[in-house]
């Protein structure tokens, strides 16, 4: 992959057009009971169209939340957040789903896949919310599990597919509705080492296409795979880097060793 | 998101658990089924009272001769000599609500025919009786006016005193002795069975023209009871005001006394006859939409239990585009969907109930098309009410919540 050919992703705070997130001075508390969380103590974040970004901290460092409000799943208490420039945090719950449903796609750690439900099904989910017609929900469906190499397995269940493959269906389902950003929360996290590697370098292809990824892990392992790292601690980004010298997944799989068993 | 696409979600969602929901239909199906053979009982009962008051006789008033208190004792009704011929004439005259009118006088009799004898009612009447009561000859016809000026010694039989004097004989054309008197039998009557109002065998009947039983037999000139037919049945109700006044002024009753007669009117008793079935069926049935209710609590705790189940489900479409509103359809179509397979069922169980009760009880059984479409309908409203709150449950998560549930 010719990553050095990609536009390079500019910093935060300098002027750019392509910016798909911007989130200034947010702020969550949470009340329980009698006292009150501060999750979140003023995080500033842009990201440009095209960054390939993971977001790492130790837990309770505010990350979960953070992407909780990055996909449109939580509000900020205070803050701003502009998603393509709509201001979201203003919304309502109907608008928020239907952000959601069209320009935000989820990963998660645990797939979510609905069992007894094909490939295809589960694929097409997110086309079932979205005002498109079924026949171009299926159509957008099978284009989805052949990008990610699973255009044979669309009739298969949830319970015939390894991890690796079920976590592909799940990028799938995040990808039918053709989202700005792809937020992946700890998506390598139930697989095995090979097959992490597999998944980023899915990652890394989209992302070469031109999709915004933001994806939440605490491996550093993963993390070097993306172009920009973002580390939070106590609610706050304690640091952000761009990532040098980041690896091709797709060439640090053939040193991986094939699984035996 | 169109209904069919929900309607297969909730079928699928609902193939996932068979056993689980086969056995929640079950208490819908139960319900539906007793609702359905319960009303369809209560109206087939209802339905033979109103046919069998049909059957005494169409818009019919029996106005009785009344009681004469004597020494302090009450002689019981049809003592008094007060109700006359021309009192009828009279009655046909001048109630405008009055369509026809027939005389009679009861007595009593020992029939003998052959080596067979039978006790049972006289009544003496006039031919258009028969007409009054809408009671059609089995055989033979009935006596005529001609008969009842010569006093002629002929009569009608009921159906009870056939089966008893004659057994397998024909008797139109024999002669039987009543009292000792030999009578030609002209006719038999279609059997009336036991009245349902009255409770009394209307079939152990022999009639007789009104002057033979008056000059033969009783000895009496004045009447016992006059049948009126009212010119329709919203009539009979006017025809007995009528008729009280009529009868108050001829028997010349100052305001305030007892009258020496009493009017009955049958519309009256077919009334109180389809209020009793009425109360009767909807006691039935409200029986009935108890185990329906339970059957709705069953549902309420099955979709309680799946939206806890499916948590994760939820979080799930939640995150990825389904609003509240979404959600909460989701369940209640498909509450409904369980609602209403089981209401389906339900029926033709009901509708397979009340063949056998009809077979095998022989009670009549009626269910109205209209009766069908109120259990679809109303097992639709149990999905709907019983799996409202379980369906704003699910649409009420917290999808960070719900992704997050093991």
């Amino acid at each position: 992959m010719a990553t050095t050919s990609q536009p390079e992703a500019s910093l935060p705070g300098t002027k750019d057009p392509e910016t798909v997130i911007l989130a200034e001075e947010i702020h969550k508390y949470y009340e329980l009971g009698e006292t009150r969380v501060h999750a979140l103590r003023g995080a500033t974040v842009k990201i440009a169209r095209g960054e390939f970004v993971t977001i790492m901290g130790a837990s309770g460092s505010g990350k979960s939340t953070f992407m909780n409000i990055l996909g449109c799943l939580d509000k900020p208490s205070t803050g701003r957040y502009l998603l393509e420039g709509v201001d979201v945090s203003s919304l309502a719950k109907k608008e928020l789903a239907a952000i959601r449903n069209r320009k935000i796609g989820f990963v998660f750690q645990g797939f979510n896949l609905l069992s007894r439900t094909t490939a295809l099904e589960n694929v097409e989910l997110p086309t079932l919310y979205a005002h498109i017609s079924k026949a171009e929900g299926e159509k957008r469906s099978r284009e989805a599990l052949a990008l990610v190499g699973l255009g044979d397995r669309v009739a298969h269940f949830p319970s015939q597919l390894s991890g690796g493959q079920q976590q592909r269906v799940a990028i799938a389902r995040a990808l039918v509705n053709r989202p700005s950003i792809l937020l992946a929360d700890e998506p390598t996290g139930n697989l095995d080492s090979r097959t992490s590697v597999e998944i980023m370098d899915i990652f890394q292809k989209l992302n070469d296409e031109g999709l915004t990824i933001v994806l939440v892990t605490h491996e550093p392992d993963i993390a070097q795979f993306a172009k920009r790292s973002i580390q939070f601690r106590d609610g706050k980004i304690r640091r952000d880097d761009r990532n040098q010298n980041r690896p091709l997944a797709s060439e640090v799989i053939k040193n991986l060793p094939k699984l035996e068993d | 998101m169109d209904l069919f696409a929900i309607i297969r979600i909730a079928m699928r969602a609902l193939a996932r658990n068979k056993m689980r929901s086969v056995l929640t239909m079950l208490g819908i199906i139960i319900g539906v089924g007793a609702v359905i053979a319960m009303l369809g009982v209560g109206q087939g009962a209802r339905q033979t009272m109103q046919e069998q008051i049909q059957a005494m006789g169409s818009n019919l008033l029996f106005v009785g001769a009344g009681t004469v208190t004597r020494s302090g004792m009450h002689m019981g009704w049809g003592s008094t000599k007060s109700l006359i011929y021309d009192d009828m004439l009279a009655i046909l005259r001048e109630c405008p609500a009055a369509h026809a009118v027939a005389p009679g006088s009861s007595s009593s009799g020992q029939v003998v025919f052959g080596n067979d004898n039978w006790a049972t009612r006289l009544n003496g009447t006039e031919p258009q009786y028969f007409d009054i009561r809408s009671w059609p000859f089995l055989e033979g016809s009935a006596f005529t006016q001609n008969d009842v000026e010569m006093s002629a010694n002929v009569a009608v039989i009921g159906e009870t005193v056939r089966k008893n004097l004659f057994g397998a004989t024909d008797p139109v054309g024999q002669t039987i002795r009543i009292n000792n008197l030999p009578f030609r039998v002209t006719g038999v009557l279609v059997p009336k069975g036991t009245s349902a109002a009255m409770g009394d065998d209307q079939d152990d009947i022999i009639l007789v023209p009104l002057t033979t039983l008056q000059k033969k037999i009783t000895g009496q000139p004045w009447l016992r009871w006059i049948m009126v037919s009212a010119v329709s049945r919203q009539s009979s109700y006017a025809a007995q005001q009528q008729i009280t006044s009529l009868l108050r002024d001829r028997h010349r009753i100052r305001a305030g006394d007892d009258a020496d007669f009493f009017v009955r009117n049958l519309a009256d008793m077919a009334d109180v006859a389809d209020e009793a079935g009425r109360v009767m069926t909807l006691l039935l049935a409200s029986i009935a939409s108890v185990s329906l209710i339970v059957g709705g609590i069953g549902i309420m705790n099955i979709m309680l239990v799946s939206v806890t189940e499916r948590t994760r489900e939820i979080g799930l479409r939640m995150a990825i585009g389904a609003t509240e509103g979404n959600v909460q359809q989701q369940f209640l179509i498909e509450a409904v969907v369980l609602s209403l397979m089981g209401g389906i069922t339900g029926i033709i169980f009901g509708l397979g109930a009340s063949y056998v009760i009809t077979q095998t009880l022989g009670w009549p059984v009626l269910i109205s098309p209209l009766v069908i479409a109120i259990a679809v309908v109303f097992s639709m409203a149990v999905g709907v009410f019983f799996g409202f709150y379980p369906a704003r449950k699910a649409a009420q998560m917290d999808p960070i919540e719900a992704l997050r549930y093991e």
